[in-house]
């Protein structure tokens, strides 16, 4: 085991910005890319849907 | 084996459609599982280095999203110029749907590799050639993203968008081969096809399992949108008149 408790982990060897900064973003991004994606593809299958113009009764 | 797999029906965005939906799940947990195990290894077992402290595991990170960023671009200018070439749709489509992925991995190497110059080499950033080059590529998939953006015909916009993907592409070569060819803060390939891996294996062990991690995460994220492209596309067909209308 590299480290002698949680602290010492989380301190990463006085690193601790520079690491946890660089996965925080890291892991901020990778979650909100595939939610946007599937955003997407929800708003797309709802348009698709909906009725267009031209099936509309007058 | 008889019946060999016809890979072209796949070109039609109904059945592409159709085997994304089966894919993704796993390509998920795959990427789900390849992320614990080289994160764990990464942080459990690796050991500290010699020269970098704790500081080194950006590298994890890092490198990954280095190479998917170049990677992407590749496959986003080779799917821009095949759907130039043979007038595919799905090929001009699936460039346009690798490009905010690719977009995002450029942004991630600059920025974990800024959070990694600070503490060795005392900089967020300098104007070298590997940073340089890195930041062109950035802003070669947002002027991709914004040209096609721009233009509303969508056979115009695809080959605009295919001209600039295959002129910027000479750009990937430049960032990779920068730091042979140029005086440069930013160190070596850490690993190459001529020699061995100048790191602990550990280290590379985690660094491989986590770009494998990236890889999986790219294609399900990417066919994701070019899901919903292929929706916004097709809208007027009968095979998304019958989708099931949640999802």
């Amino acid at each position: 085991m590299i480290w002698a408790n949680w602290s010492d982990f989380f301190a990463m060897g006085g690193y601790a910005l520079y690491v946890w900064g660089a996965y925080a973003v890291c892991l901020a991004l990778m979650l909100a890319e595939p939610l946007l994606a599937r955003r997407q593809r929800r708003q797309a299958l709802l348009a698709a849907h909906q009725p267009s113009m031209e099936d509309r009764q007058p | 084996m008889s019946t060999p797999i016809r890979w072209f029906t796949f070109a039609a965005p109904s059945r592409f459609y159709w085997l994304v939906g089966k894919l993704n799940p796993w390509l998920w947990a795959i990427a789900l599982a390849l992320t614990a195990a080289g994160l764990y290894i990464g942080f459990f077992v690796a050991p500290t280095d010699a020269t970098q402290g704790d500081a080194y595991r950006i590298i994890f990170i890092h490198v990954p999203a280095a190479w998917m960023s170049m990677v992407l671009y590749l496959a986003m200018a080779f799917w821009a110029a095949m759907g130039w070439m043979f007038n595919a749709r799905m090929a001009s489509l699936l460039a346009r749907a690798l490009a905010p992925t690719g977009a995002m991995f450029t942004f991630l190497a600059l920025w974990t590799g800024a959070f990694w110059g600070k503490p060795t080499w005392g900089t967020w950033w300098v104007w070298d050639a590997r940073l340089t080059s890195e930041l062109i590529l950035l802003f070669l998939y947002l002027g991709f993203i914004a040209l096609q953006s721009a233009i509303d015909d969508v056979v115009r916009g695809d080959k605009a968008g295919a001209v600039l993907a295959i002129v910027g592409a000479v750009n990937v070569p430049i960032i990779y081969f920068s730091v042979r060819w140029w005086n440069t803060l930013h160190q070596g390939a850490s690993i190459s096809a001529t020699a061995a891996p100048t790191m602990a294996h550990t280290m590379l062990l985690a660094m491989l399992l986590m770009t494998f991690a990236f890889w999986a995460y790219a294609f399900a994220v990417v066919f994701t949108r070019a899901q919903a492209l292929a929706l916004e596309r097709e809208r007027d067909t009968d095979w998304v008149r019958a989708l099931p209308a949640s999802r």
